[in-house]
Formats: C-alpha cells, sequence, structure tokens
C-alpha cells in the first residue's frame, strides 16, 4: 500500500472522524456517517472515497445497501513501519504519563 | 437502525505483490501457514480445511470448505479450538477474495462473519489477530521471510 495516500488520508480532521465513527460501530452507510457529520453528503462521500483510494475503508454490498468498513491493516503497517521501529517505547512511556496527569488511566 | 454488522462482520484487506497463484497456495499448503499463522500446519482440500500444531502432533480444528475456487475465492468454517473458551461458541465463517490489480499486485479481502453467536470469537480475531496473519503473509510472499 502507498504509504503517502494513507498519511495524507488521516491528514484531515472530518476523515479521522469517519475512521472513529466506523471503529465505535463497523459496516454503515454512507446515509449513518452522513447524520453524525455536520456536512453535505457530497462532502462525506469525497471523503469516503479518499479513505477507500487509501485502503482505509473497504465497501461490501448488502442488498442495496452499500456498507463501509474499517480496514485498519494499512494503519498497522505505519504502525510497525514508523511506529515500532523508532519510538513506541518511548511513546507509550509518554502516553502513560498523558494518561496519568489527565487521570484518564 | 442497523445494528446486525456490529462486530459480527469484520472486513481487512491487504495489498501483495505476488500472483493470485501465489496467494492461494500460501492459503491452503501447510508449509506456507507454518510461517505466518501462528505457526499453524493449515490445510484447504475443496471439502475441508483442517489446522493442527506446527509439529502436526495435535488437530486445532476442522471445518468445511463451503466454496473452493482457486485462485480467486475460497469460504470455509471457522472455529477457535485453540482456545478452550472459544471452542464452544458457533462456528462462524471466513471468505478470502483475490482479486489482480495493475502491476503484478493483488488486493487480498478477508470477510470474517456470522459471528453473531460468537462474541468471544469475534473480541480474539478482531484487530492485531486477522492483522498479523495479513500481514505475515504479506511479508512472507514478498520477502520470503517471516515475521518475527
Amino acid at each position: 500500500m502507498d504509504d503517502d495516500a494513507v498519511f495524507r488520508a488521516l491528514a484531515d480532521p472530518s476523515r479521522r472522524l469517519l475512521l472513529d465513527l466506523l471503529f465505535e460501530r463497523d459496516g454503515r452507510t454512507l446515509g449513518e456517517l452522513d447524520a453524525e457529520l455536520e456536512m453535505t453528503r457530497f462532502g462525506v462521500m469525497k471523503h469516503l472515497r479518499v479513505l477507500e483510494e487509501a485502503g482505509l475503508v473497504v465497501t461490501r454490498r448488502r442488498g442495496r445497501e452499500k456498507l463501509h468498513f474499517l480496514n485498519a491493516v494499512p494503519i498497522r503497517q505505519i504502525h510497525d513501519r514508523w511506529i515500532d521501529k523508532y519510538t513506541e517505547r518511548m511513546v507509550s512511556a509518554l502516553l502513560d504519563l498523558k494518561d496519568e496527569l489527565e487521570g484518564t488511566a | 437502525m442497523s445494528t446486525i454488522t456490529e462486530t459480527t462482520v469484520q472486513v481487512y484487506q491487504v495489498f501483495i505483490k505476488a500472483s493470485p497463484e501465489q496467494i492461494w497456495e500460501a492459503i491452503v499448503d501447510p508449509t506456507f501457514t507454518t510461517k505466518y499463522f501462528y505457526g499453524a500446519r493449515i490445510t484447504v482440500t475443496p471439502e475441508r480445511r483442517s489446522t493442527t500444531s506446527p509439529d502436526g502432533a495435535e488437530s486445532w480444528g476442522e471445518g468445511p470448505v463451503f466454496e473452493f475456487d482457486p485462485p480467486r475465492r475460497l469460504v470455509h468454517q471457522w472455529q477457535s479450538l485453540y482456545d478452550p473458551d472459544l471452542a464452544d461458541e458457533e462456528p462462524s465463517r471466513v471468505t478470502w477474495e483475490i482479486e489482480p490489480q495493475d502491476g503484478g499486485v493483488c488486493k487480498l479481502t478477508l470477510v470474517h462473519d456470522q459471528l453473531e453467536a460468537s462474541p468471544k470469537t469475534a473480541a480474539s480475531v478482531s484487530g492485531a489477530g486477522w492483522m498479523f496473519v495479513l500481514s505475515g503473509l504479506k511479508t512472507l510472499l514478498e520477502t520470503g521471510e517471516s515475521l518475527s
């Protein structure tokens, strides 16, 4: 998969929100996703297309519905390539610290 | 409101630089599966899919194959017999689809569904579970090496 496409797709708050929505509940229609964003349906469609081209969203048909599924494999690959290798221990220590300071641990 | 797909259908997709035939072989041949599928020896025939421990001594499960269409599509039953907690749950279903793309690359899509009655299995295979298998398969086919 093309790392550039994944980074580009992730570099937008609406698209990250769409991924989070699918993480919470996978396999949603455009209409269901559309209802969660303050944006035109056309705008949501455009963002979903960018996510699909980056491989982060996979669509499947169920009858007449087109369902959108989160595909986290490209994020995993970015993680393996860019996080694991350089900074995993440091990042996890910092996240622990952040959780502790913010009282979410 | 549709909630039926909540965690009961999981979809994973990965692009692999290999031919459909190579990918198919890696899915159905135990000499390949030991290198990326948690060491499991998996044998798939048009009728059955059977899994054993790496040394072949212990059965990790066996189930029917619903569709066997090399090198494009394989559908088989899934039961997690490697864990007693999961083994008691209802069988679910796994579909592998191999679609050739431009440039010697294939799109491999894995759908794990019919998990409605198997929440523990669904949680166990989701996230890192299938991703580890698919990443390992990709690495094996593209570099000839196993993921450590």
